[in-house]
């Protein structure tokens, strides 16, 4: 059992849908894999692909990026627009990259969706655990002087 | 006092950082005049010996270009920074990896075979590919003959040593290297791993279109200079063309936007940027200006190769540092 891979996935989820959702998981008493590391953040149009690289740079499994359902849920309008031109693009980017489409999930969650959360959760970390860690070739981007 | 002594050393580079260093023309009288050169392998006979001969930290200023990519690369700017008092990252390649730095979405196998045949004009019926070590007769002896190892990947500079400066461009201009040299003689040197020689405002707001340019920029499509040409004295990026001018370090003097072609990014990236690429990415999804998944991928698709626009000169500094590779992985590229 203690042997287990266990994927550990970097969520973004914005403050006004997303994160409400995952609130509202807890509250609900929904189990859910403690894979997870959230980040809250204002709205799914402040995270930027950086954020996203740095992740999976640093050793994330796999990234989430949670915002309200488009067209019109956003508290800002169209911040969930701007995320879904950014990742839709980025997605591609990824994939050049090696990183396998499992491993980035743009999902939008109102703050009603408790279940969805806890779905795309489940879902993701069993996808995860099959694909096994990336192993990352950033632990050996600098070599040692000599 | 004796002048100060300046190396120059060139790793995986096309010569293009040399040519910027002759482009100073006269003022090539005046560099002469102020610093003696004392390893420059693209123009004087020196060897690693004599190098090896100098006293620790006896050169002032090495300025390397290039990236890192055969272990000889590596002994070299090791050394170098052994004798070194400052070391200089000197254009893209040797600051970012650059455009050499894109054979990091290939292992060295991949490479070698497609150099050596596949390539449609190449023709090897033997399969002769360089090996590190091979034996031949000449005038009846046999000899050995050996050639430096290739690394797994490009590294750039400050990836295999400390750097203390760089200096951007592909190549810098001579205006670029110009300033940043009379920086170094100064004296007065700024703090450590800054960029020597351009500015810290964007391509943008220097450029000579960018009164032109919409305050909301909405594209409904993406143009590639391969198959058209753009109009003169209109902001590229309102006109549809991928130009990577507000992401992008100013301080080339607009160089290509002058000769009608869009930025793609050799000055790399503003102060604040973590990933080049990720940046450029979210700048120009952001101003597409459709709101559906289908649309979107459509204006996507009209680009084919967007890590190679995006990330043209930054892949081996990236996040990511190129294409992650996994075991029993396909070798098929998307």
């Amino acid at each position: 059992m203690g042997d287990r891979y266990e994927p550990i996935i970097v969520v973004f989820a914005c403050n006004w849908c997303s994160y409400a959702a995952i609130d509202l998981a807890g509250t609900s008493r929904l189990h859910y894999p403690p894979n997870v590391r959230v980040i809250k953040v204002m709205c799914s149009g402040r995270v930027d692909p950086q954020f996203v690289l740095e992740a999976f740079a640093d050793g994330a499994d796999g990234v989430i990026v949670a915002g309200c359902h488009p067209p019109a849920d956003c508290h800002y309008q169209n911040g969930n627009i701007k995320a879904l031109r950014r990742f839709t693009l980025f997605k591609r980017i990824l994939a050049r990259l090696g990183i396998e489409k499992e491993r980035f999930r743009l999902e939008w969650i109102s703050a009603s969706e408790a279940k969805k959360w806890v779905e795309v959760v489940n879902e993701m970390v069993n996808e995860l655990r099959k694909l096994g860690p990336l192993k990352n070739r950033v632990e050996v981007r600098r070599l040692v002087e000599a | 006092m004796s002048k100060p002594k300046v190396a120059w050393y060139w790793c995986a580079s096309c010569g293009g950082c040399e040519e910027s260093f002759v482009d100073l023309a006269e003022k090539l009288l005046d560099v002469f005049g102020a610093v003696d050169i004392v390893f420059c392998p693209v123009a004087m006979d020196y060897k690693k010996e004599d190098v090896e001969n100098m006293p620790d930290k006896s050169i002032t200023v090495s300025f390397i270009n290039g990236g890192v990519r055969l272990e000889e690369h590596l002994e070299m700017v090791k050394l170098l920074r052994r004798k070194s008092d400052i070391v200089v990252a000197y254009g893209a390649c040797s600051s970012w990896g650059g455009i050499p730095g894109l054979a990091n979405l290939y292992n060295v196998k991949e490479i070698i075979d497609r150099k050596y045949k596949e390539v449609p004009t190449v023709v090897n019926l033997n399969n002769i590919t360089p090996r590190e070590e091979t034996e031949v007769d000449i005038d009846g002896y046999r000899v050995k003959l050996s050639l430096p190892r290739v690394l797994d990947r490009l590294y750039p500079l400050d990836q295999v040593i400390d750097v203390d400066y760089y200096i951007p461009g592909c190549p810098p201009t001579s205006e670029v290297f110009w300033n940043a040299l009379n920086i170094l003689l100064s004296g007065e040197l700024p703090p450590k791993g800054s960029i020597l020689g351009a500015g810290s405002k964007s391509l943008c707001d220097t450029c000579p279109l960018n009164e032109t340019k919409p305050d909301k920029l909405e594209l409904t499509e993406l143009k590639r200079i391969a198959n058209t040409i753009p109009k003169l004295d209109e902001c590229l990026l309102a006109q549809g063309y991928i130009c990577l001018g507000p992401v992008t370090r100013g301080g080339c003097g607009a160089l290509c936007i002058n000769a009608n072609m869009p930025c793609t990014g050799c000055f790399g990236p503003l102060d604040g940027i973590i990933d080049y690429g990720g940046k450029a990415a979210s700048y120009i999804a952001s101003i597409i200006s459709y709101d559906e998944l289908e649309e979107l991928e459509k204006v996507y698709d009209s680009i084919p190769d967007w890590v190679g626009i995006l990330y043209k000169y930054y892949l081996a500094a990236s996040k990511l540092g190129g294409r992650i590779r996994r075991k029993k992985e396909v070798v098929k590229d998307g």
